[in-house]
């Protein structure tokens, strides 16, 4: 493995962080991954979600979960956004970079990316 | 599967739902063949359900709990003139020693053998989806070894930092792309 005394220096960095971390669950998005989201290409999906997380520094603010087959294995990928006091969002047939857009526009900037969502599809 | 490392983390994705502390994933390859093992101390099967777990038209139905994903994995290495065993011990059996052994050999030079793939996006999926499991991952090359380990990293983080913190996941991407790259792979 990669040097321990690296990933020391991290944890004392973030231990700071930690007390800020305890309510990042204030939106949480949820990707399918069971076999059939798997197949249809969820995984580098959840990256690309992480990473857009990470890059637009929203760590604070979300949180990407997984979770499994929610019984529209036709519409894998497919990801639900979960934030309190609205309803929740389902989006459907997704790409990295439907998921980066996703991050940019409704995680960030709070505007929904309707043409996404299984109700257009 | 476009990748074999997707069905580990369909598969190994079953671990977890058996309560594993543990979920060891060990490939070992040599010029020819292509050997993982997936194994867990989860709760384990009962030998009815070991014996139709790879049958994609067997289901129990009460509990939905076999699916597609071990099926598609033994045709992926039956395709090749490779074999998927599954081996169990139920929690109900053997209240010590429990837990699930799959097996699935890939001959490598087959027209039919689909690449391992992005296996360290699997490995980091897998921890990012359950930090509280230890893994421990190992693969055997003819040039080397790779290999992760969960609960050396614990270790070093003690309570306070979860294994799923962006900043940890981005380490063992880092360290195991770095391994790869040792053994120039």
């Amino acid at each position: 493995m990669k040097s321990l005394a690296e990933l020391e220096e991290i944890r004392n960095r973030m231990k700071s962080q930690v007390v800020l971390r305890e309510d990042s669950d204030a939106i949480r998005i949820v990707v399918g991954m069971a076999t059939c989201g798997i197949a249809a290409g969820a995984r580098p999906v959840l990256q690309s979600f992480v990473e857009a997380v990470n890059e637009e520094g929203l760590t604070e603010k979300a949180r990407v979960s997984q979770t499994g087959c929610i019984g529209i294995c036709q519409y894998e990928p497919v990801a639900e956004v979960y934030e309190a006091g609205k309803e929740k969002v389902t989006y459907v047939k997704l790409t990295p970079e439907k998921a980066k857009r996703i991050v940019e526009e409704h995680i960030k900037g709070g505007k929904v990316v309707a043409e996404y969502t299984i109700a257009n599809s | 599967m476009k990748e074999l490392s997707l069905n580990i983390l369909d598969v190994a994705k079953n671990s977890v739902t058996a309560n594993a502390s543990l979920i060891k994933i060990l490939i070992n390859e040599t010029e020819e063949t292509l050997e993982i093992k997936i194994i867990d101390d989860g709760c384990g099967m009962d030998e009815e359900t070991v014996m139709h777990v790879v049958d994609p038209f067997y289901t129990t139905r009460t509990t939905r709990s076999v699916g597609l994903g071990i099926p598609l994995f033994k045709l992926e290495a039956e395709q090749t003139g490779g074999s998927l065993t599954v081996e169990s011990r139920s929690i109900k059996e053997d209240l010590e020693n429990h837990g699930t052994e799959i097996t699935a050999l890939f001959y490598k030079n087959h027209i039919d053998f689909i690449e391992l793939g992005d296996i360290v996006s699997t490995v980091t999926t897998l921890i990012s989806g359950s930090p509280e499991i230890d893994f421990l991952f190992e693969h055997k090359t003819v040039n080397g070894l790779v290999s992760l380990d969960t609960s050396q990293i614990r270790e070093v983080l003690g309570a306070d930092v979860p294994l799923d913190s962006p900043e940890i996941i981005l380490w063992m991407t880092d360290s195991l792309k770095e391994e790869y790259e040792r053994i120039d792979f």
